[in-house]
């Protein structure tokens, strides 16, 4: 796992799971596993916005982009590569 | 209004009295002007009396003409004039002037069908020392309250569950399966309470203890699932209604003291306070509560309907340190824990209605759930309408008018996301449970927080789905969806949360009555007669209702967008101020003591909230924290601390 995931993951166990990291794939949607509720996923662009110094555009606010690790991580990825 | 309670014991002699005794002091609150004991072979009863009616010569336990029936009765009938007419002119005789009295002697008339002529909210228990049977009663729509622990052939009843845990020999316990449907679904099911072994009569139900066992028997169910509906247009409808609610206001007005009435700024209570004031009571006194936090305050509508109707009003404002002040008294008399906090400005409000020397006040409760105006029945047509076309991007577009504050301009940006959100489960429409899943599922998450031990013991949401399933009517799924809907909330939600822990125990803890105008059974029946589209019309909630009180509330008032009532969550107890009571019950020790909680993810949780100023962006988050807080107190109060009457 790349450090991006590792500290992905890491903030998805602490602030939404409170440490419950069991049943947490790559592949988990975060949607449908109810990681995370309606306002949840502004929590989660805060985070990324900070850590990763980034703007998350509106239009990439799609779960294609951040319903999960994998997705994530493939997301960062391109935008860092920007 | 009252507290009853009572001990049956046909297996063994006892001395009931020292029991009765600090059963009616656990009571005291629903009944402080006066208490009544009676003693019969292996029957105990015990009343402790808020005089309404009658208030010289009415108080309980109340009798026939020969003493061989005994009643005790919390709740009013109000019908009682005209069935008391009925009676006297068959020959029986009355001694007070009570509702009460009727009650013995309608059971000499028509036995247990009795039931079916009462229009009124109680709970009432009836020794018949001939036939050495105890009749337990309670109204139609669960307004009044009735527990009982029943083993051994011996039965221990009363009005809350703290007056039968008088009874030390009792065991004092939190039931963990019923836990588990509570951070579900927000209530206990059916006849479960939060502890183990202590069950409630239903609503619409009586129950028979005799030496041959005790028996449970439905008089009423709910009336929706109709496969015709009333034919005329919606003007005469209305008209009816108007005329239906207004009798149902008339005969609520009925005692011997002052009637209030609680004004919101919302539809339901503006419409019955108007019809009242208007035709019954020019001098109508009326009460409010506001919140210092603008969020969630309604003073504005409250004021624009008192400026219009001409009441003698009086408010008081609600700040978060109240709330948190108050909230352990608040679980003191819920006896459940709760998911929100709005019960504690209610608590907060029958104060200064005591304070104004009120005993009773009318209330809107039962609208939004008989005349279909929650959103949850908005949001279900709309998926509904969704799911015919699942890539149309317009039909979502229908939830931002449902849920503005969640779709507010903060959480524009992510409107794909929540629109995802909304999907999950779209197009499994023959669900009988459709319209409630998503709620369900999205609290059934808050069970992370449930400690190993807890999780093992639960039901996960399949089970409960298919618990609740085996509850419902054969031909439930022939119903229309909004009926449908509405069942499911009606069953799960209004009794055993709204009309308890934010109705009854929030009145009763200060002595004062709530009458409720639209749980009338005759409403009732009347609304679930109406085409589903006369409750709800497109997406508009209540839509015969509106068109019933045009003319009498202000268009702006009922043209306002639906706003649910709520209180603030968290900031009440980890904002600027911290309460001691807090701090202890979420500590490591208090967590791992009671053993319902992670400890790890309640710290966790709670330094997620205080990081952020004791807020919690979250909905699930917030109440996952009011729940972990409140079944604390409730371990506290109840089974570790449990004070002496």
């Amino acid at each position: 796992m790349n450090e991006i995931k590792k500290t992905i993951r890491k903030f998805i166990i602490e602030n939404f799971l409170f440490g419950e990291e069991d049943n947490l794939k790559g592949d988990t949607s975060f949607l449908e596993e109810g990681i995370i509720d309606s306002t949840g996923v502004l929590e989660l662009i805060e985070f990324l916005e900070e850590q990763f110094d980034i703007t998350v555009k509106d239009d990439e606010i799609i779960p294609e982009n951040l319903d999960s690790l994998n997705n994530l991580e493939k997301f960062l990825t391109r935008v860092e590569a920007k | 209004m009252c507290g009853i309670a009572g001990i049956v014991n046909f297996k063994n002699f006892e001395d009931k009295e020292p029991t009765l005794h600090r059963m009616a002091g656990y009571l005291r609150h629903r009944g402080p002007d006066a208490a009544g004991f009676y003693s019969q072979g292996p029957v105990g009863l015990a009343h402790t009396r808020l005089s309404i009616i009658d208030l010289t010569s009415g108080n309980q336990p109340i009798h026939n003409e020969d003493q061989s029936i005994w009643v005790i009765f919390n709740g009013e009938i109000f019908n009682y004039p005209e069935l008391k007419c009925k009676l006297q002119s068959r020959g029986h005789q009355f001694y007070t002037q009570t509702d009460t009295e009727i009650l013995v002697h309608m059971y000499e008339e028509y036995n247990t069908k009795m039931f079916s002529y009462l229009n009124g909210q109680f709970a009432l228990a009836l020794w018949d020392i001939k036939t050495q049977t105890l009749l337990l009663g309670r109204d139609r729509m669960g307004i009044r309250p009735l527990f009982y622990f029943h083993a051994h052939n011996r039965l221990v009843f009363a009005s809350e569950i703290k007056a039968i845990f008088a009874d030390q020999t009792i065991p004092r316990k939190l039931d963990t399966q019923n836990l588990s449907d509570l951070f579900t679904c927000w209530s206990t099911m059916a006849h479960g309470t939060s502890f183990q072994n202590i069950f409630q009569l239903e609503p619409g139900h009586y129950a028979l203890f005799s030496k041959q066992g005790m028996s449970l028997n439905q008089y009423w169910e709910l009336p929706f699932g109709k496969t015709s509906f009333r034919k005329e247009s919606v003007d005469e409808l209305a008209y009816e209604l108007n005329h239906l609610i207004m009798d149902a206001a008339r005969i609520r007005l009925r005692a011997d003291v002052s009637v209030g009435a609680y004004l919101s700024g919302g539809l339901d209570s503006t419409y019955t306070s108007a019809l009242v004031k208007n035709n019954f009571n020019n001098k109508l006194c009326s009460f409010s509560v506001g919140f210092t936090n603008k969020n969630f305050d309604e003073s504005p509508y409250q004021n624009r309907a008192v400026e219009h109707l001409g009441t003698n009003h009086k408010t008081i404002n609600c700040s978060h340190d109240d709330i948190g002040n108050v909230f352990p008294k608040v679980i003191w008399h819920t006896e459940t824990p709760i998911l929100r906090t709005a019960p504690a400005p209610l608590l907060i409000l029958s104060n200064l209605v005591k304070k104004n020397n009120f005993k009773v006040v009318l209330t809107g409760e039962g609208a939004d759930e008989i005349f279909a105006g929650y959103n949850i029945f908005k949001a279900d047509k709309v998926r509904r309408f969704w799911a015919k076309f699942p890539d149309s991007r317009l039909r979502p577009r229908l939830l931002e008018k449902l849920y503005p504050y969640v779709f507010s301009q903060k959480n524009s940006k992510s409107i794909k996301f929540l629109e995802e959100f909304f999907k999950k489960g779209l197009e499994d429409i023959n669900s009988p449970v459709y319209s409630h899943i998503q709620r369900w599922e999205s609290n059934s998450h808050l069970k992370i927080f449930f400690s190993e031990n807890l999780k093992q013991q639960s039901q996960g949401i399949e089970d409960f789905v298919k618990r609740y399933c085996t509850t419902l009517p054969d031909d439930y799924m022939d119903w229309d969806p909004l009926s449908r809907a509405q069942y499911c909330e009606i069953k799960i939600f209004l009794s055993n949360y709204l009309l308890s822990s934010q109705g009854d125990r929030m009145s009763m803890a200060n002595s004062i009555e709530g009458r409720y105008p639209f749980l009338d059974h005759r409403v009732v029946e009347f609304a679930a007669s109406l085409p589903p589209m006369f409750r709800m019309n497109g997406i508009t909630e209540k839509y015969i209702l509106k068109h019933s009180a045009r003319g009498m509330v202000l268009d702006e008032l009922i043209e306002r967008p639906k706003q649910p009532y709520r209180a603030p969550m968290t900031q009440a107890f980890l904002g600027n101020t911290t309460h001691e009571y807090v701090h202890d019950l979420l500590s490591e020790t208090a967590i791992k003591n009671a053993g319902y909680f992670d400890h790890k993810k309640t710290n966790r949780l709670v330094k997620k909230c205080q990081k952020q100023g004791g807020t919690l962006l979250s909905e699930r988050e917030n109440m996952a924290l009011i729940g972990i807080l409140s079944t604390q107190l409730l371990d506290f109060q109840f089974i570790n601390n449990f004070p002496a009457a």
